[in-house]
């Protein structure tokens, strides 16, 4: 625990990489965790690649939340630019963890899996 | 005054290190820790009585019954109540609204009549009463808190009239700390609609003041064990006689009978008629030995602690860069509940921070959603304190916050 904040989430959460909002997005989706007040949007265009692939051409997050949820976002959309739809929809707890290199207790899990929620329910039915 | 150090020693879990660093509790508000006496008598129901209540003529039952019932005195003469027969047991504060909701307000609350709550509540005095209202066509209302945290007494006199029921307040709120004038407000109710009922959430008052029914004046106050040292899971409903007696009973089956027919029953007198079921005997006997306790320290002595306790703790939180404090400032009319922000760090993150020295503090909205969104903040941090805090450990608060701040900055 002692290393918690690491320099890597704290680089993200001071300097979230795709933080802000698209001019035209083809879908947008937000939702709050009630429980510690931290609210994640999510837009993304996509590129339609043939009728097989549909790639996430860009994707920017937007709202206030703590370290943990602000570096994790800011994580997953740089993760999945240029990556198609149905591999976002299949991705999970573990690849969270991966992109933030840290243990987190089941609270704070919570703050680290908003944003892949929050981006999933965006892509639901695309 | 009491002595610090052979209080702290009452509690066991004191003794325990977490990564070799000593417990710093300051979330009292949530939970208090629990004195060896607490877990003795605990224990001792376990290990000695561990029987049902009502049931047996044997020697071990007629025990565990006489001390299930010598709790419910010791708790009546506790809040001033010179009727035990008033003093019901339920598992918590929540339970015990609900229990006023249903079996007191099924009956009572009609169509367009209305039911006056407030801003600051716990969503315990909240959820309740929406739900009831949707269920009657009823009305519900909020007073709310000016910006310095006190409860706005011009808007009481404007939301409370002829057609409300009943009006639900906080003693002591659980985020701002703010120490209602629970005597005046009653006098105000009254003057306006001697008709309606008032009920005290309480769950923030019996543990840090003097709580004295007979001479307050409201109809129904609620409570919770776990925030008095007591055992989780047993909370108290407090009623004037002449309601209990004339409300609905709240669960049904055993032990809140007197007679069965197949065709019909007739129910027990109060309390018991709303005791269905097992109740849980030892944590009413828990209950009795944490009354016990703060009986014996006295509650002057514990509401005297707190003051100078919680004015020591919003002078040193003040000395942090970017802390605000949310709630009255003065530590007199206020409880030892300090909820405050960063302006650089989020709460969530500066618990974690304080986590890694064992400050055990709370972030979030704290059951109190329609405080954080009058104050326009999502979430904030919460420490609060009881009688077994010290200086120090709010000088370690202060210490971690420091830390907080330096990493996120
Ligand atoms: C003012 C207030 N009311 C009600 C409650 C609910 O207590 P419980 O969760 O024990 O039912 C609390 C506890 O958080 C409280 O602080």
């Amino acid at each position: 625990m002692d290393n918690f904040y690491r320099d890597n989430i704290l680089d993200h959460y001071k300097n979230p990489r795709n933080f802000g909002r698209l001019k035209k997005p083809d879908v947008s989706y937000s939702e709050e965790n009630v429980t510690c007040g931290d609210k994640i949007g999510m837009e993304v265009k996509f590129r339609i690649q043939n009728s097989e692939f549909k790639i996430i051409e860009d994707v920017r997050f937007w709202g206030e939340g703590c370290a943990v949820s602000m570096a994790s976002s800011s994580l997953l959309t740089q993760k999945v630019k240029g990556m198609d739809v149905l591999k976002v929809k299949n991705l999970g707890k573990e690849d969270i963890l991966k992109l933030l290199g840290i243990e987190l207790t089941p609270t704070r899990l919570k703050c680290a899996l908003l944003p892949l929620e929050v981006l999933q329910k965006a892509l639901q039915g695309k | 005054m009491f002595d610090l150090k052979k209080v702290k020693k009452d509690f066991p879990i004191f003794d325990r290190l977490i990564n070799g660093k000593r417990i710093v509790y300051l979330d009292s508000t949530a939970s208090t820790l629990k004195p060896r006496k607490v877990i003795s008598a605990l224990n001792d129901y376990y290990t000695r009585y561990s029987v049902n209540i009502f049931r047996g003529l044997y020697t071990l039952s007629e025990e565990a019954t006489a001390e299930y019932e010598k709790a419910r005195q010791k708790i009546a003469r506790f809040i001033g109540c010179g009727n035990p027969k008033e003093v019901i047991f339920v598992r918590n504060a929540t339970e015990g609204v609900n229990l006023v909701a249903q079996a007191w307000g099924e009956i009572n609350i009609g169509k367009g009549e209305e039911i006056v709550s407030t801003v600051m509540e716990h969503h315990a005095n909240i959820v309740p009463w929406q739900e009831l209202v949707k269920k009657k066509g009823a009305v519900l209302k909020f007073v709310d808190f000016d910006n310095e945290g006190y409860l706005d007494l011009n808007d009481l006199e404007k939301k409370i009239n002829r057609k409300t029921k009943l009006f639900a307040v906080t003693y002591m709120s659980n985020v701002l700390g703010t120490i209602n004038p629970v005597s005046r407000i009653i006098k105000t109710v009254r003057r306006i609609n001697p008709q309606a009922k008032i009920l005290i959430d309480a769950a923030q008052a019996v543990p840090h003041l003097k709580v004295d029914v007979d001479n307050l004046g409201c109809d129904f106050l609620v409570f919770s064990g776990h925030k008095m040292l007591g055992p989780t899971g047993i909370g108290v409903v407090w009623g004037k006689y002449e309601l209990l007696d004339g409300m609905f009973p709240y669960q049904f089956g055993g032990d809140m009978i007197k007679e069965v027919y197949l065709d019909k029953t007739v129910y027990k007198e109060p309390p018991h008629k709303f005791e269905a079921g097992t109740p849980h005997i030892a944590g009413a006997i828990g209950l009795g030995a944490a009354v016990d306790y703060l009986f014996e320290l006295g509650m002057d002595n514990v509401r005297l602690h707190e003051i100078k306790l919680t004015e020591y703790g919003l002078r040193s939180l003040k000395g942090i860069d970017g802390l605000t404090v949310y709630g009255p400032q003065k530590a007199q009319e206020r409880g030892g509940v300090l909820a405050f922000n960063l302006k650089k760090v989020h709460p969530h993150d500066a618990a974690q921070v304080l986590n890694e020295d064992n400050v055990c503090i709370r972030s979030g909205h704290h059951c109190a959603m329609p405080v954080h969104t009058k104050l326009h903040i999502p979430a904030s941090c919460r420490a609060s304190l009881y009688i077994y805090n010290t200086e120090e450990d709010i000088d370690q608060l202060v210490l971690s916050l420091q830390k907080a701040v330096k990493i996120f900055t």
